[in-house]
């Protein structure tokens, strides 16, 4: 027997916006051709390449000159970590950033170190929010280049202290790099960073396109092989259809996430409370009110978090885990590490535009049983 | 590891009541068996659980906090991760 599927991991990536696939759809006849070149079909490219910066641009409150659009979320990181250590080499070699920044992040920051440079990371508190005078103090050290901080986790949906992290930068005079994967199309955007980048398959845009915003009078310099696409900033010709399509579907989610945020964020409110209260020893991770409005994280004690998202999966849930036995390095997730949470069992679930009360309600009344059902396999009852 | 003026104390207060073997085994089975013992030995008592699963580091600690249980340290021999019976 098989349930009808609910799909509960719009922070890996969010079903496709059905304004995306109009989009999508139009510009695969129309956006084929490079836009570089100086004949009919790449006028018509050009223009809807920068009819497509200007709507990303717009939304997100910036320059259309501002924003470049990159192959992936991980490919925005990348360059905003690695271009803007490069931009401020003068000042210095040390990267500061969170314990929880996004892995991508962490893996840049892992190049750079290997290169010679440094990296200093900054520690969370149990809820997964950053301690901003020990961010402080490391911002203010001699050397550092660039600080990181992710908007908001990806993983326990902790908002960070965005305004005031940058203001600390800003005294020390320091770039600010925001990650805003969580946060743009889904939640206001705070102010401060000269660097943020976002990934459009989060927002309900087609996988495979990125934002690299980098404010003027930033000092980024491009980390890869010279290319004059992009403003510079990120090789190889774009994936036009794909990039029109995270534009108009940008546009989309931003008009509609403030009414969509306040449908969310009470399904996670009941999420939070109804897990907690009827699952016995679960521990429902990361800040109960300062969060994102669609995303709720909590792990279950004597529980193989494999074994949890097979049997969920089986009922036809679709949801993602920090645990160790999920990962292919075996590890526990490093934001669960940072914070002191318990890892086993782990199980994130992240709400998006098509997901109804009913289908919650669903997940809340199967989920007691199929953990009961984990821990009676496991021998673990009565523990 | 004792130093010889220590020979005539009594043991150290970290020393483990019992040793439990969890190496080769991925997290949750060390905590669980943590579990099912701990509240066999005596008020008190420290049990030292050897589990080679990263996870431990984070779960053992996190059980402790959650069952009001006192997590003493952690030991790099092993690893192993002392957990003192509280109640």
């Amino acid at each position: 027997m098989s349930a009808p599927p609910v799909y509960l991991d719009a922070a890996t990536a969010a079903p496709l916006h059905p304004v995306a696939r109009q989009a999508l759809l139009a510009a695969l006849e129309d956006g084929w051709a490079d836009p570089a070149r100086l004949y009919t079909q790449a006028r018509r490219a050009r223009q809807l390449l920068d009819a497509a910066r200007e709507a990303a641009a717009d939304t997100l409150g910036v320059r259309a000159d501002e924003l470049s659009f990159t192959p992936s979320g991980t490919t925005a990181a990348h360059s905003a970590v690695l271009g803007g250590l490069a931009g401020r080499r003068r000042a210095g070699g040390t990267l500061v950033h969170s314990a929880i920044e996004h892995s991508a992040v962490l893996h840049a920051a892992e190049w750079h170190v290997a290169a010679g440079g440094t990296a200093t990371s900054v520690p969370v508190d149990r809820l997964g929010r950053v301690d901003p005078d020990a961010w402080s103090v490391a911002v203010a050290a001699p050397g550092v280049a660039l600080a990181a901080l992710i908007g908001a986790s990806h993983e326990v949906g902790t908002v960070q202290p965005v305004a005031e992290a940058a203001a600390a930068c800003a005294a020390a005079g320091v770039p600010l790099y925001v990650d805003a994967a969580q946060l743009v199309g889904r939640a206001p955007v705070p102010g401060g960073w000269s660097v943020l980048t976002a990934s459009a398959h989060k927002w309900g845009g087609p996988p495979g396109v990125g934002l690299l915003v980098v404010r003027k009078g930033t000092r980024w310099e491009s980390p890869w092989p010279a290319d004059e696409r992009e403003s510079g900033r990120t090789p190889g010709v774009v994936n036009l259809p794909a990039v029109v399509a995270a534009a108009a579907s940008l546009r989309a989610a931003a008009a509609d996430a403030a009414a969509e945020a306040a449908r969310l964020a009470p399904l996670v409110d009941r999420i939070r409370a109804r897990v907690a209260a009827e699952v016995p020893d679960v521990e429902v991770v990361g800040d109960p009110v300062d969060r994102l409005p669609h995303l709720v994280t909590f792990s279950c004690l004597y529980v193989d978090g494999e074994a949890l998202l097979h049997a969920l999966d089986r009922r036809g849930f679709a949801v993602s885990s920090g645990s160790s036995c999920t990962s292919s390095t075996l590890r526990p997730s490093h934001v669960l590490e940072a914070m002191g949470a318990l890892s086993h069992g782990n199980v994130r679930v992240s709400l998006h535009r098509e997901t109804t009360g009913a289908q919650v309600e669903r997940f809340l009344a199967e989920l007691p049983g199929i953990v009961a059902g984990l821990r009676a396999e496991a021998g673990a009852v009565g523990l | 590891m004792t130093g010889p003026d220590e020979v005539t104390r009594p043991a150290a207060p970290t020393d483990p009541a019992e040793v439990l073997d969890c190496r080769g085994q991925r997290c949750p089975l060390p905590v669980i068996g943590l579990a099912r013992r701990l509240p066999e030995l005596p008020v008190g008592a420290v049990l030292r659980v050897l589990a080679d699963d990263p996870a431990a580091a984070l779960d053992i600690p996190a059980w402790c906090r959650m069952r009001g249980q006192e997590f003493v340290a952690a030991q790099a021999e092993g690893p192993g991760y002392d957990v003192r019976r509280t109640h």
